[in-house]
């Protein structure tokens, strides 16, 4: 089986078969980063450019270890200092570096549509590392990745979503990705940050911690970024830490373990407690191994159909 | 130039005339109008067997861009673009750089319009209803008028001050010309770039929320019945909740007006999803409920005018992130084939409806001269042929810029001519 675009550019329309198959294809390569020995050669001779418009730690480390264990050539590109702070237009930026000969390139852009819009422009395999409020898929495909290590399966899991969703590709990814694999999926948040006719994803939306507490087998905490208390979306990082913080005194209150998930970085004791976050219910460090192993399938399927 | 259109079915509107005739031109003039004209010596005859025979069709909304942004479209290129599309008059917005919010610029952008494209289309400026379109002053209103402005707007942005909207109502009322609401209210906008509902969650895109144009066309309205002199007309209707507003303000009997364009009837916010920037514009997309109450307003009578919102913008600066491109997009070409395909294929208007929010209704809000068609009379008619059908091609369009998201749709009907000032394009 193979998957049916050459391109990822979201979990939006990507069927339940092809997500199995990634996150099969991950599950050998997990095996692979156990190994002393951790490079493996699909992609020798390829070269894979990392466009990152955005700034990034963990996505952009992830992605490049990911290639370099595939044995593919890597180039990263960085805004700051390139042509783009000279005015460049993104289309002239991606096309001057194709032109160099390259097969793949990984976007991260704050323009929602951007890795779209670059399949438009260039004949290279794009892959969404992120753009704008809109997608990052293989963030998506992680989460469920680990979540499915966890728990053996997404079927009927109960997975809630908490925190600013408006403003969080991970939540779309999430969204999209899990309940095309059959889980139930909630929402939970300040109505500011949660985005109008959400429902129609299939989601349930709650506003309300305890209301949705009892009913999850697994959060997923989205950071809550300090500029959108700024720009009056809530009151506060007390208040939103106080109604929307998740902690261990709550999550006690469900009776059961529920696991906990963080896309990262963490500010501790604003969405989450840092006694939750390294309690043995966080799988956070798990997310940021396993996002190695499924950004390798996603380089390799792509990168070895054409 | 010595015709004779044979055959055509002459609609006109204000006569309710609607009848298979023979038209005689000569020099632009024309000399006879009856059932059947055999040709006389040295007149070349053409047959219109099946086409329509219309009063010239002015679209009271585009953006011709000179002076200023010459790159994107001129009045030469916008005029060609009109007449290809079948208009003999466009109305042009202020949004010029410098704005039209003087009489000199209104003179130039006038008689520019009479020296290009065979004076077959008239241009007539819109003036900015502030200086600069920056919201604070008045624009010379009255200057404006006299040098041929016939409209206020500082369209592309809002009229949003409620103290200066007021003033701009009250003054205009003395020359009876209207103030053309670009309804925004610009603190519920923000950095939007599409309709905010259901398609914005799924892509993650900023939204421009409907009451953004509700609140404004309800505050609107509420001063117009303070200040019932003034007329007033609302651009680019997209939303049902302000065109609910707007048949309630008629029933009232308020001096209200709007106008649909094209895309929004015949387009919804669903198509963004291609993330083409040629589906950005402003007021965006909205959903198929809008699309099909700006229809049904069509059909009540609701909304009178049926006007482009021409916005040229060249392939570099559309080419960007969706959120980076500028808002807008060409429609003189394909808006005769987009109503003639949606509304008048689908039953929504007749042919006689049609005609009249393209040509007679629009020139009335304006307060310009009738187009009379009777024998004395200069011609200034568009033939269109109903029942051809073509494939929108932005290659050949006659607009310096191309960005339509028609491109690929098949349209039946289009116009394929005009007469204006003693010129055609008819060929």
């Amino acid at each position: 089986m193979k998957l049916k675009s050459r391109h990822l550019l979201g979990l939006d329309g990507v069927t339940k078969e092809e997500i199995t198959l990634i996150l099969d294809t991950a599950a050998s390569f997990r095996e692979v980063l156990d190994r002393p020995i951790k490079k493996v050669p699909p992609l020798q001779g390829k070269t894979v450019v990392n466009l990152f418009f955005e700034s990034s730690t963990r996505t952009r480390i992830s992605f490049e270890l990911a290639e370099r264990r595939l044995s593919a050539d890597v180039v990263n590109f960085a805004s700051a200092g390139s042509s783009t702070s000279k005015g460049e237009t993104l289309k002239d930026t991606a096309r001057n570096i194709e032109a160099m000969k390259i097969d793949m390139v990984v976007i991260r852009h704050s323009a929602p549509g951007s890795a779209q819009f670059l399949t438009r422009v260039l004949d290279s395999n794009i892959i969404n590392a992120g753009d704008g409020w809109h997608e990052h898929p293989t963030q998506g495909l992680l989460d469920m990745y680990t979540l499915r290590e966890k728990f053996g399966t997404l079927e009927g899991l109960r997975v809630c979503i908490l925190g600013d969703i408006t403003h969080s590709r991970v939540a779309r990814s999430n969204i999209f990705g899990l309940t095309t694999m059959g889980a139930h999926v909630s929402i939970c948040g300040p109505s500011t940050l949660i985005p109008r006719d959400l429902e129609h994803l299939g989601v349930k939306v709650y506003h309300r911690l305890d209301d949705v507490i009892q009913e999850v087998d697994a959060f997923n905490v989205l950071r809550i970024q300090l500029e959108r208390q700024k720009s009056g979306l809530f009151p506060s990082l007390r208040e939103y830490h106080r109604f929307f913080g998740l902690t261990k005194e709550k999550i006690a209150r469900a009776g059961k373990p529920i696991t906990i998930m963080h896309p990262g970085p963490i500010n501790r004791d604003v969405e989450l407690s840092a006694d939750l976050a390294d309690s043995e219910h966080s799988v956070i460090l798990q997310q940021v191994t396993n996002g190695v192993a499924v950004r390798m399938a996603v380089l390799y399927l792509l990168g070895t159909t054409n | 130039m010595k015709l004779l259109l044979k055959g055509g079915r002459l609609i006109d509107p204000i006569t309710k005339r609607d009848e298979v005739v023979d038209i005689q031109i000569t020099d632009g003039r024309i000399d006879r109008i009856a059932p059947s004209i055999s040709a006389p010596q040295g007149y070349r005859s053409i047959d219109l067997k099946g086409k329509v025979v219309a009063p010239g069709l002015i679209d009271m909304h585009v953006h011709l861009r000179e002076p200023g942004y010459e790159h994107k479209e001129t009045i030469e290129t916008g005029c060609a673009s009109a007449a290809e599309g079948g208009f003999t008059a466009v109305c042009c917005m202020p949004n010029t750089n410098p704005a039209i919010d003087d009489e000199s610029v209104a003179r130039y952008v006038r008689e520019k319009g009479k020296s290009v494209c065979n004076g077959l289309v008239d241009v007539y400026p819109i003036g900015a209803a502030t200086k600069g379109r920056k919201g604070e002053e008045l624009a010379p209103m009255a200057e404006l008028a006299e040098a041929g402005a016939v409209g206020f707007s500082d369209d592309g942005a809002p009229i949003a001050h409620a103290g200066i909207m007021r003033r701009a109502l009250e003054y205009s009322s003395m020359y009876g010309v209207p103030v053309i609401q670009h309804a925004e209210e610009p603190e519920l906008t923000q950095a939007g770039c599409m309709n905010e509902g259901m398609t914005a969650t799924r892509l993650g895109m900023p939204g421009i929320p409907p009451i953004a144009e509700e609140l404004m066309v309800a505050r609107d309205i509420i001063m117009l019945r303070y200040i019932p002199r003034a007329k007033y007309h609302v651009a680019h209707i997209s939303t049902q909740g302000a065109l609910d507003a707007v048949r309630a303000a008629k029933a009232e009997g308020l001096n209200i007006t709007c106008e649909v364009a094209p895309h929004h009837f015949a387009l919804t916010e669903e198509v963004v999803s291609s993330f083409d920037t040629n589906t950005k514009m402003n007021p965006p997309l909205r959903t198929r409920e809008d699309a099909a109450a700006l229809k049904a307003g069509l059909k009540d009578g609701t909304i009178d005018v049926i006007a482009t919102d021409h916005a040229p913008h060249t392939i570099d600066e559309k080419e960007v992130e969706y959120t980076q491109a500028p808002f807008g997009i060409v429609g003189l070409e394909t808006c005769v084939g987009i109503c003639l395909t949606e509304l008048v294929g689908k039953g929504v208007l007749t042919l006689m409806q049609l005609i009249e929010k393209l040509s007679t209704r629009p020139r009335a809000i304006l307060s310009l001269p009738p187009i009379i068609i009777k024998e004395g009379e200069l011609a200034n008619l568009t033939i269109i042929d109903p029942d051809i059908e073509w494939t929108v091609d932005k290659e050949l369009l006659k607009s310096k810029s191309k960005n339509t998201p028609f491109h690929g749709m098949q349209l039946k009907g289009k116009a394929i001519g005009i007469f204006n000032h003693g010129s055609s394009n008819l060929t």
